[in-house]
């Protein structure tokens, strides 16, 4: 008991220490973010990149904000969500319906998406603290179980959802059947059909302004007070409440945080296309958003980040392959978590890196170790 | 009469979800992994019956009987290439190569036997609707044959893991693995023997699955399978018969809600049970509390 308490207070104290740990990790992920904006944009404007791949510029910058957040709560909270596309779903319904209300009013297009991206936030955030409590009392993979549920759910819901603006222009809502006196012209959402006519807002730039964002709020988090808790309790959860730290206030922070964040990407990518299915929201999509979280390294941001943008691609690249470009992902996906995890695969690479290394760094090794030892 | 039509119906499927959970709970007790390629699976016993009965023209038991060693095979298969090499590295990896073994079943199935729906022959086409109490009450052969497999499994498969020789090894390894294998028992083989009898029970499930509702696609077996993991987890997962509790249950509510309240509302409210379930009972309804050791 002892031992494991110090040896994770020694953690804690270590992540304290390490500040420049921390910079490092934030300078390499925004270099990630900006070099990857500029790589597109050249491509783009040299006609390198042809069209199919231009389209996919928004939803890579909108997965890459999710990989993001869902690194909040996999990685840096320590629990296993399967249900981030249901917070998608929230915050791209909701940005659809107040986009629409607000092309009334509101003749500045990009108002209209910052206004649509913020209450989309305040949504998804809320849907996140309704299925955060549940959370506090569960362990492990019956979490990763409610998560799933409220995926579904949502998914469900929006299935059986209808909103329309009526001839005043004011906003009608109704579950499981049409509603009356509005004409189809009004609808913005018609159940499993979902949303139609919807006025695209979302740009490159602005959906990678979002991605900036959701940087900024994790990478400071993570090197604040609260991040710092909140890895804590992810490595020993009795050791932190041991110290003091509110257990389930942390965990739902970190939760409510990530379920925002991914509502603004949901709304940014409902921004992106004229129509807009539930269907879109499934259990695969929260399943894929884990795939770029767990193949770029659990916690690592900018692995993250990374893995969203090439698994993004790679369906588009696979075209050639037709009909086999989906078996061609799963085996790459297999293979590629093999090779990653598989303890004896990583023995030899490690092996063949250290013999790369140059030999200062391994006389540092060796003369922090003799100093240990003495 | 029309509950008792529905109650019977609702215990068919959760007849089918039992037979699911099963293996899903048994994978879990013994690995403590979530094998999403479970449901995946059953679409593959599902072809495989329908391609032996309707082409090669084979009669539909025996055809159930090598769709399910092929599906036995298939699991060994599985975990021996897919999940063996990731043992111990944590069940987060071993998950997300689940999920890639899922997409590439479904990939797999959508290359050679194609995207179109097939209407899959009913395995009890010779048996008659049974009309009950004036013709108020109709039951549906697949729904007491279904029924009838649910409880023959139970019984058989604890019978196999209390009283013999290998599911004993079974339990001893779930209960500890590194102690187990102190003991001279081989924990290799008996975590393939536990992915041979998922799979095998996978393949039962996909035929009486199909024959009640009898559309067959290369994503047939994904919702049943999210369903049948969340009655396992209902059950409190890795208990047997907490799989066959909780599969029942989600079965009965599925077509009840169906029948009474909505019909597109029916996976909501049988999820929105899981965690009413979960917020009671954090382990489901027959797990074990472990409590946290420091």
């Amino acid at each position: 008991m002892a031992d494991r308490l110090s040896k994770s207070s020694s953690r804690v104290l270590k992540n304290v220490v390490k500040g420049n740990e921390y910079r490092k990790e934030a300078l390499i992920s925004y270099a990630v973010l900006v070099v990857g904006y500029i790589l597109l944009q050249i491509g783009a404007a040299t006609g390198f990149i042809g069209h199919n791949l231009q389209g996919q510029f928004v939803p890579i910058c909108v997965y890459v904000s999710l990989a993001i957040s869902l690194n909040l709560v996999v990685g840096i909270s320590g629990e296993l969500s399967l249900g981030h596309a249901g917070f998608m779903a929230v915050g791209a319904f909701t940005g659809v319906v107040v986009t629409r209300v607000l092309e009334q009013n509101i003749a500045f297009a990009p108002a209209r998406l910052i206004i649509a991206l913020l209450i989309a936030a305040l949504t998804a955030a809320a849907a996140g603290f309704i299925i955060g409590i549940p959370i506090l009392g569960l362990r492990g993979d019956y979490l990763a179980i409610v998560t799933l549920a409220f995926g579904e759910i949502v998914r469900n819901f929006m299935n059986v959802l209808y909103f329309g603006l009526d001839e005043k222009g004011h906003l009608k809502f109704a579950f499981n059947h049409t509603i009356d006196g509005i004409d189809n012209s009004q609808r913005i959402i018609t159940g499993a059909i979902g949303a139609t006519g919807v006025t695209k807002h979302a740009t490159f730039t602005s959906a990678a302004i979002l991605t900036a964002f959701t940087l900024f709020v994790v990478l400071n988090l993570k090197n604040s007070k609260q991040g710092r808790a909140i890895m804590s309790i992810r490595d020993n959860r009795i050791a932190g409440e041991s110290i003091g730290l509110d257990v389930k206030k942390y965990k739902l922070m970190a939760f409510v945080i990530s379920a925002s964040l991914a509502g603004m990407a949901g709304c940014m990518f409902g921004q992106n296309y004229s129509t807009l299915a539930p269907v879109k929201f499934n259990f695969n999509t929260s399943v894929l958003i884990l795939v770029f979280v767990v193949l770029g390294g659990i916690g690592n941001i900018w692995g993250g980040m990374i893995a969203a943008a090439l698994l993004t691609v790679l369906p588009e690249a696979l075209r050639q392959f037709a009909d086999y470009r989906m078996l061609t992902y799963a085996i790459v996906l297999i293979l590629v978590m093999i090779g990653t995890y598989n303890p004896a695969i990583k023995a030899r690479i490690s092996n063949i890196a250290d013999k790369i290394r140059p030999k200062k760094k391994k006389d540092k090794d060796k003369e922090k170790t003799g100093k240990e030892a003495a | 009469m029309n509950f008792l039509t529905n109650l019977i119906s609702g215990l068919s499927l959760g007849s089918v979800y039992a037979i699911i959970a099963l293996g899903y709970t048994m994978v879990y007790g013994i690995s403590k992994m979530l094998n999403f390629a479970h449901g995946d699976v059953i679409m593959i016993g599902g072809y495989i019956s329908f391609i032996l009965t309707m082409y090669v023209g084979m009669n539909g038991w025996v055809a159930l009987f090598i769709a399910m060693a092929v599906c036995t095979l298939l699991g060994i298969l599985i975990e021996r290439l897919a999940y063996r090499p990731l043992r111990g590295t944590g069940s987060l990896a071993v998950l997300i190569t689940a999920i890639g073994v899922s997409y590439f079943l479904q990939n797999s199935a959508l290359l050679i036997w194609g995207a179109n729906p097939r209407v899959f022959p009913s395995l009890f086409e010779g048996f008659d609707t049974i009309h009950a109490a004036g013709g108020k009450l109709t039951i549906a052969p697949v729904s007491l044959f279904t029924i009838l497999a649910n409880i023959i499994i139970m019984i058989v498969l604890t019978l196999f893991v209390s009283k013999t020789k290998a599911g004993k090894a079974m339990r001893a390894v779930s209960e500890d693995n590194g102690a187990a294998q102190l003991m001279g028992i081989n924990v290799n083989q008996s975590i393939s023997l536990t992915f041979a009898i998922g799979s095998g029970l996978a393949a039962i499930a996909g035929v009486l699955m199909c024959s009640a509702y009898p559309v067959l696609m290369p994503t047939t077996g994904a919702m049943p399978g999210i369903k049948a993991f969340t009655a396992a987890v209902f059950g409190g997962i890795g208990s047997i018969p907490g799989a066959m509790i909780g599969g029942l249950i989600l079965g009965i509510i599925e077509i009840f809600s169906r029948a009474y309240i909505s019909t597109e509302l029916s996976d909501a409210i049988v999820f929105a049970c899981l965690i009413i379930v979960l917020l009671v009972k954090p382990t489901g309804l027959l797990g074990k509390k472990v409590s946290e050791k420091v």
